[in-house]
């Protein structure tokens, strides 16, 4: 096996590499110099290297690494939020199932009353996972469907009310709004809720996901993250740079189209996946 | 949140005076910072790199005038480069769409845009260019994606293929083409479901629907908050199905649209479109001045 020394040609290469993984200029140098304290200069093989590189990467994620937490409170509302098209219909689908195997009841509102067709893609998923959807007409106040379903959700005794959303750009401020007229809603029934609200992170969105985590943060009060589409090549390196900076809990990683493909937030294999140590 | 281009430099060249040509150092200092720009601008690491160097060849031992500070003129540098990228060498001229019915196909990664997307082409074909328009979703995955399609063509006015439950894409894709020559379509665009670039199965099946349209254009819809994989995306679908153009959503963010520099310099396939919002007229021609500006975070 070849060593090489770690000297600041190989620092950079290091970054360069994190920087593939979308994890940000900042935040790749940073865990460059973590890694270079007490080893700048001694020889490293590419394994070793990529096997230091995975566990600095995997301490800054245990922290962060916590499943969806379920409370006694019925109905817990979960509230799903996101920009266009990342993920979160599929992921209240996929996250209804498992609560669903696990003997949770479960009912889900299908808040997006904006897009086309939002509300029929809901009711498959919710056939799917076996779940009853609430629905209101195209064009409807998302405030006042989220409003009926938390009645109807205590009515039944459910144990979880899942509120899906429309997409929306977080530089929208219309839309913001329209999202802090939902959650100011919600509270009027319950002040506690919503219990989690999970923000839906595309695993290729690059730098933007810190001003979405950012801004959605504040007009929501994210309780939580769910990274989609990390079955394909991008690595979502920004979870690293969102980790540091908000310390928000990773429940889960969305891995395909599939109910089943949604898996929890692992901060070895994800640190594996995102240098290639071990691969 | 982050520093732009001309604010990093002015640290860079603070304690240099205005006046003789560019050293070697100090370009090489500029350029670091130019690196970082892009990269926070979420350019493709392979793709900066290749910036970065055109740009030292162009900087490197040009006189500084007089009327601007050596910060100006390296972002001018850059700008000017930027743009030549996004603009390219040759124009591309309109949509091949003048052999009636003529199909364009649409594709990308999941949620990238493909479906409002083909519905906002579709209309404005139709209004800006009297253009007969038939739309077919041939996608048969994710739930409700033909009804998504059929509901937006009701609201622009514009022809949808008839939902057959049961077929798959490529016999989807005949019957569309059957029915864009039969019914006197000028154009049928094909909306395909979301693919990841490394899903072969996926993959063959896009360039089996190609094989039987044919299209005369085949438009990459990708997400404009893309980061870093705007790399393997643009090279898999370019190499496994070919593109003639690319077509940038959610541009109406607050990204800094580095992709837009990506897909251009890899796929060497002109930027058609920036999509601007989930409304049916948010789609506006792709303007390299703009793009170049609002990467350097100007
Ligand atoms: N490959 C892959 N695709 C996914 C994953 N999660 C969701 N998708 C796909 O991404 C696309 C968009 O998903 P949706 O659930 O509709 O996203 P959304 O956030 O609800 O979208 P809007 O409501 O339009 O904002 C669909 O094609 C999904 O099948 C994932 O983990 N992996
Ligand atoms: N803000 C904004 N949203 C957009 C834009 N283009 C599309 N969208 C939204 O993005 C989401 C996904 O769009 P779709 O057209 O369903 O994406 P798709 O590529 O067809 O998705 P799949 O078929 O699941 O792969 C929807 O919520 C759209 O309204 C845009 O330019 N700006
Ligand atoms: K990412
Ligand atoms: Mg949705
Ligand atoms: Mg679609």
């Amino acid at each position: 096996v070849v060593r090489r020394t770690l000297d600041d040609d190989m620092l950079e290469r290091i970054e360069e590499l994190l920087i593939t993984s979308d994890m940000g200029v900042e935040t790749a140098a940073r865990v460059a110099a973590n890694m270079a304290e007490g080893r700048f200069g001694r020889k490293f093989s590419t394994e070793e290297l990529k096997a230091v590189m995975a566990g600095e990467i995997a301490r800054i994620m245990e922290p962060v690494a916590k499943p969806m937490p379920l409370y006694a409170k019925r109905p817990q509302v979960v509230l799903v939020v996101g920009v266009n098209g990342s993920g979160k219909t599929t992921t209240i689908g996929k996250l209804a199932s498992q609560f669903r195997a696990a003997g949770k009841s479960v009912v889900i509102a299908a808040g997006d009353t904006f897009r086309a067709a939002a509300v029929e893609q809901l009711q498959i998923w919710g056939d799917r996972a076996g779940v009853p959807v609430m629905t209101a007409p195209e064009g409807s106040d998302p405030a006042s469907l989220a409003f009926d379903a938390m009645a109807r959700a205590e009515a039944e005794g459910a144990d979880l009310l899942m509120i899906d959303t429309a997409g929306r750009l977080q530089n929208r401020q219309d839309l913001m709004e329209e999202l802090a007229k939902i959650v100011r809603v919600i509270r009027k029934k319950d002040p506690e809720a919503p219990h989690n609200t999970i923000l839906v992170l595309d695993a290729t969105t690059g730098q933007n996901a810190l001003s979405q985590v950012e801004i959605f943060r504040k007009i929501a009060d994210v309780t939580g993250l769910v990274m989609t589409k990390l079955d394909g090549t991008a690595k979502g390196g920004v979870l690293v740079a969102l980790a540091d900076r908000f310390g928000l809990p990773i429940h889960a990683i969305g891995v395909g189209e599939q109910i089943d493909d949604l898996s929890p937030f692992d901060p070895e294999d994800f640190a594996k996946a995102l240098t290639g140590a071990g691969a | 949140m982050f520093e732009n281009l001309s604010d990093r430099l002015s640290g860079v060249f603070d304690r240099l005076t205005k006046q003789g040509a560019l050293s070697d150092d100090d370009v090489k200092a500029a350029l670091r910072e130019v690196r970082v720009a892009l990269l926070e601008a979420d350019v493709s690491l392979p793709v900066a790199r290749d910036f970065v160097a055109a740009v030292q060849e162009k900087a490197t031992g040009q006189s500084v005038t007089r009327s601007v500070t050596p910060g100006q003129q390296v972002v001018k540098i850059v700008h000017d480069e930027l743009v030549h990228i996004l603009k390219g060498d040759t124009d591309p001229g309109v949509l091949k769409i003048d052999n009636p019915p003529a199909p364009i196909l649409m594709v990308g990664l999941q949620g990238s845009g493909k479906t409002t997307t083909t519905a906002k082409l579709a209309k404005r074909l139709k209004d800006r260019e009297g253009k007969r328009v038939l739309m077919a979703s041939l996608d048969t995955n994710r739930p409700a994606a033909m009804e998504q399609l059929a509901i937006l063509g009701a609201q622009i006015g514009v022809d949808t293929l008839p939902i057959v439950k049961g077929e798959d894409p490529v016999q989807i894709a005949r019957r569309a083409k059957t029915q864009a020559s039969l019914g006197g379509y000028d154009v049928y665009m094909l909306d395909t479901a979301g693919r990841l670039h490394i899903d072969e199965e996926l993959i063959a099946q896009a360039a089996a629907v190609r094989d039987v349209a044919n299209p005369r254009e085949t438009l990459l819809v990708v997400d404009g908050l893309t980061g870093q994989d705007a790399v393997n995306v643009a090279t898999e679908f370019d190499d496994k199905i070919g593109v003639t153009g690319v077509v940038l959503t959610r541009m109406d963010g607050d990204g800094r649209g580095g992709a837009a520099l990506s897909m251009r310099a890899i796929t060497g396939k002109p930027i058609r479109f920036v999509g601007l919002g989930e409304k049916m007229d948010a789609i506006e021609t792709f303007e390299p001045e703009r793009i170049a500006g609002r990467i350097l975070g100007m």
